[in-house]
C-alpha cells in the first residue's frame, strides 16, 4: 500500500518537470527572435588562422531581416573597398581593383569566403531555424558555464546546406553556444563555439565565436563583432546593386 | 643442307605457306601491341610530365600532402635561391617554376555585370619569354585553335571548349577571381589572346594559361611558385625515385611543413601502379600470344604430318635416321620461323610507323576520368619493336614444331612396309 503513493509522488514530479521544459519548437522560435532583429548594423573582425600565420579582415555589416545584407570590407588594403550585397538568393560582389560587380552563384557559393572556415552559402544561409527545421530535444548539457539544452534539428526542406544541425541553446538566454554543422549522411562539416557574449538593447547576442571547418587544416575562424546596433534606420538604397559602387 | 632445306620449302609451297603466312600474322599483331604498349606508356609519361608533373617535383612538405588541391597558400618561397641551388646540385636537370591555380572566370556584359561565369584549372608559366623551356613543355604556340600566343601583360590562353561555353571572342576582357596566397580575394582583369586544345580532355575542359608573373601579382605570390618541375634528358622511374630519396634524406626536414620535398612522378596520382600494370599486361599478352601461336603451329605441324606421313615413312623406310629426319623439320620451322618473322616485323613496324605518325583520336570514346592522357592513341617504335616479334615467330614455330615431329619416333619401322602397302 505504501507504494502507491510514491509512484504518486513521482509521477507528479515527471509532469512539473515536463511542465517546466518548453517544446523543443518553443526553444527554437525563442531563439530566432532573439537573434534575428528587424535590422541590424554592425562591425567585425574575422581572424583567419591559416597554416602560414593568421590575418584579420574588419567588415561593416547593414543587415534587414533574412534576405537583406550589404557588407562592406574595411581593412586589410588588399580587401578595403570590396563590398558584397545579398538580395534573396542572389549575392554580389563588388571589386574595386576591377571594378566589376560579379554575381557569385552555383559551386562558388560553396568557396571560403576570403579562406576564412565560411562559405559564400553560411553567408546566405536564413540565420531563422524554426521555418527551416523540425527540432528535437536530446537532452541538456552545461556550456560556458551556463545550462543550456541539447537539440538536433532535421531539414523540413531538401536543399539546405546543413541538414542536420546540433545547437546548445542558453536556457535562461536563448542564445546558442555551440552549434555543430552536419552534412547529408549527418557527417560533420562545421562547428561554432561562442566565446563571449554580450547584451544590447535587451538582446543578447554572441560578441566573439570560433567557426571551424573540420575538413579544413588550421585554427578556424574567429568572428569577433566589435559594434552592434539592432533596429536601426537603413535606407533603400543599401539594399541596392548601385550601392556597391558608391 | 641449308640449301637442300630451302629449295624443298620453296618448291613446295603447301608446306610452307602456310605457317609463314601464320608466323607473319603472329609477329605484325606482336610489333603492333609490343608499340602499341610502348606509345601508351609514353604518352602517359610526357603528357603528364609535361603539364603537371614534371620527371621530378619539388614542393614543399605541407603542399604534398594536399597536393590533388594544389593550395598556392602552401607554395614555396625564394624560388629564385631554390632554382639556384637546384641547378648547382643536379646540372643535368632542366627546372621549371609553375603555379597551379583554380578560381573563377567571370565574362562581363556592356554593363560589366556577370554575363557568363565557369571554374577555370590554371597554369602559370614561364610563357611571355620567347627563349623559355615551356615552349617546348607545354607547346601553346601548337595547340592554338583561334587567336595567338600571350604577348603582352594581362593576356591568358582559355581552353577552346570553355571559350565557345563562354561564348568569348579573341580579345575579350575577363576577370579572374581566386585567392591569394595569403587567402585573400583576388580580382583581375585579363584578356583573352587566344584559344587552346591540347587532345587532354582533363585540360580541355577547363584549362587556362597564363604567365607566371601576372599570376604571382594577381596572387601576392611575388618570388614564390607552387611546385618547381625537373626534366631528365629521359625519363627514368628507377633513376627518380632514387632521386627523390636522396633528396628528402638530405634536405627536407620532416619538422618543417614548409621545408622542400621532392617527388617523382610515379607518385602521382596512382601512376606507378599504372606503369606497373601496363608492364605487366605487356608481358601476360605477349605470352599468351606466343602461347596461342605454338598451339596454332602445333596444329599446323601435325596436319603438315599428316599430310607427309607417307613421305616421313619413305624417308624412314630406305634408313633414314629418326632424329636426322626430327632435326630437320626443327631446321624448317626455324627458317619459316626466320622467314615469317622478317615479313611480319617488316609490316608491322610500317604500321607502327605509320600510326605513330597519324594517331588515332579516340576522344569520342574517352571516359570522363581523372587521368591525364592525350584522347589520341599513338603507337611508340623503339628498338624493341624490331625484336619483339622474333620471340613468338621463332619460339612458336620451333615449338610447334618440335611438339608435331615427336610422331616420327612413334613410326615402327617394321610396320613402315605395311603402311606404304595400303
Amino acid at each position: 500500500m505504501k507504494i502507491i503513493p510514491l509512484i504518486l509522488i513521482t509521477i507528479i514530479s515527471i509532469a512539473a518537470l515536463a511542465a517546466e521544459q518548453p517544446e523543443a519548437e518553443t526553444i527554437i522560435r525563442r531563439v530566432d527572435e532573439n537573434i534575428t532583429p528587424e535590422t541590424r548594423i554592425a562591425t567585425s573582425s574575422m581572424v583567419v588562422h591559416g597554416r602560414r600565420g593568421s590575418r584579420t579582415i574588419r567588415s561593416r555589416s547593414w543587415i534587414r531581416g533574412t534576405d537583406q545584407a550589404f557588407t562592406e570590407y574595411l581593412a586589410p588594403p588588399r580587401e578595403a573597398g570590396t563590398k558584397m550585397l545579398k538580395l534573396g538568393d542572389e549575392l554580389w560582389i563588388y571589386s574595386p581593383d576591377t571594378d566589376r560587380t560579379i554575381q557569385i552563384s552555383g559551386h562558388m557559393l560553396r568557396e571560403p569566403v576570403m579562406g576564412s572556415d565560411l562559405s559564400y552559402e553560411d553567408h546566405m544561409e536564413d540565420p531563422q531555424l524554426s521555418g527551416r527545421y523540425t527540432p528535437e530535444l536530446e537532452g541538456e548539457k552545461e556550456v560556458m558555464d551556463r545550462d543550456c539544452w541539447v537539440l538536433y534539428l532535421t531539414a523540413k526542406v531538401d536543399n539546405l546546406s546543413y541538414p542536420y544541425i546540433r545547437i546548445w541553446v542558453d536556457k535562461e538566454r536563448y542564445l546558442p553556444l555551440r552549434e555543430e554543422w552536419y552534412g547529408s549522411g549527418e557527417s560533420l562539416l562545421k562547428t561554432l563555439e561562442v566565446n563571449e557574449v554580450i547584451q544590447i538593447q535587451g538582446r543578447w547576442f554572441p560578441k566573439r565565436m570560433l567557426i571551424k571547418d573540420v575538413l579544413k587544416d588550421g585554427d578556424g575562424t574567429e568572428l569577433v563583432i566589435e559594434e552592434i546596433e539592432f533596429d536601426a534606420d537603413i535606407p533603400d538604397h543599401i539594399f541596392s546593386r548601385a550601392a556597391l559602387r558608391d | 643442307m641449308l640449301l637442300f632445306i630451302i629449295k624443298g620449302l620453296i618448291r613446295d609451297r603447301s608446306r610452307s605457306l602456310f605457317p609463314l603466312i601464320t608466323v607473319a600474322l603472329g609477329v605484325i599483331i606482336a610489333v603492333l601491341m609490343y608499340s602499341y604498349m610502348s606509345g601508351l606508356t609514353q604518352d602517359m609519361v610526357d603528357t603528364n610530365a609535361n603539364f603537371s608533373t614534371g620527371h621530378i617535383k619539388i614542393v614543399t612538405r605541407a603542399y604534398a600532402e594536399l597536393i590533388e588541391q594544389q593550395p598556392v597558400d602552401l607554395a614555396l618561397l625564394d624560388i629564385d635561391e631554390i632554382l639556384r641551388e637546384m641547378g648547382e646540385l643536379y646540372p643535368e636537370i632542366d627546372w621549371t617554376e609553375r603555379i597551379y591555380f583554380g578560381g573563377l572566370i567571370d565574362v562581363p556584359d556592356e554593363a560589366g555585370d556577370t554575363k557568363e561565369q565557369a571554374f577555370f584549372g590554371g597554369i602559370a608559366a614561364n610563357l611571355r619569354d620567347p627563349a623559355s623551356k615551356e615552349h617546348k613543355l607545354l607547346k601553346p604556340a601548337d595547340y592554338i585553335v583561334r587567336g595567338r600566343m600571350i604577348e603582352s601583360e594581362n593576356e591568358i590562353l582559355l581552353s577552346d571548349d570553355l571559350a565557345t561555353t563562354l561564348k568569348i571572342e579573341m580579345g575579350d576582357e575577363v576577370t579572374l577571381i581566386g585567392e591569394t596566397m595569403d587567402g585573400h580575394m583576388a580580382f583581375t582583369n585579363f584578356r583573352v589572346a587566344g584559344t587552346v586544345r591540347f587532345g587532354v580532355m582533363m585540360l580541355d575542359r577547363s584549362a587556362l594559361l597564363a604567365d607566371i608573373n601576372d599570376v604571382r601579382h594577381m596572387l601576392d605570390m611575388e618570388g614564390a611558385a607552387s611546385e618547381l618541375l625537373g626534366y631528365l634528358p629521359e625519363f627514368d622511374g628507377e633513376r627518380t625515385d632514387r632521386l627523390a630519396a636522396g633528396f628528402n634524406e638530405n634536405f627536407s626536414d620532416p619538422d618543417d611543413e614548409f621545408s622542400p620535398y621532392m617527388l617523382s612522378l610515379l607518385d602521382h596520382d596512382n601512376l606507378r601502379g599504372l606503369f606497373n600494370y601496363t608492364d605487366h599486361a605487356s608481358t601476360i599478352l605477349i605470352s599468351i600470344f606466343v602461347f596461342i601461336m605454338s598451339v596454332v603451329l602445333w596444329n599446323a605441324g601435325l596436319m603438315n604430318g599428316i599430310r607427309r606421313y607417307g613421305e616421313i615413312g619413305v624417308r624412314l623406310a630406305i634408313g633414314e635416321d629418326k632424329f636426322k629426319l626430327y632435326r630437320v623439320m626443327i631446321y624448317e620451322s626455324v627458317l619459316i620461323g626466320l622467314a615469317g618473322s622478317l615479313a611480319g616485323t617488316t609490316i608491322g613496324l610500317a604500321f607502327s610507323y605509320y600510326w605513330q605518325s597519324v594517331g588515332i583520336d579516340i576522344s569520342g570514346a574517352m571516359p570522363d576520368v581523372g587521368m591525364m592522357m592525350s584522347d589520341v592513341l599513338r603507337t611508340r617504335v623503339t628498338t624493341g619493336a624490331y625484336f619483339i616479334g622474333f620471340i613468338p615467330g621463332l619460339f612458336a614455330t620451333t615449338l610447334g614444331a618440335a611438339l608435331a615431329g615427336r610422331g616420327i619416333f612413334k613410326r615402327n619401322t617394321a610396320q613402315l612396309f605395311k603402311e606404304l602397302e595400303q
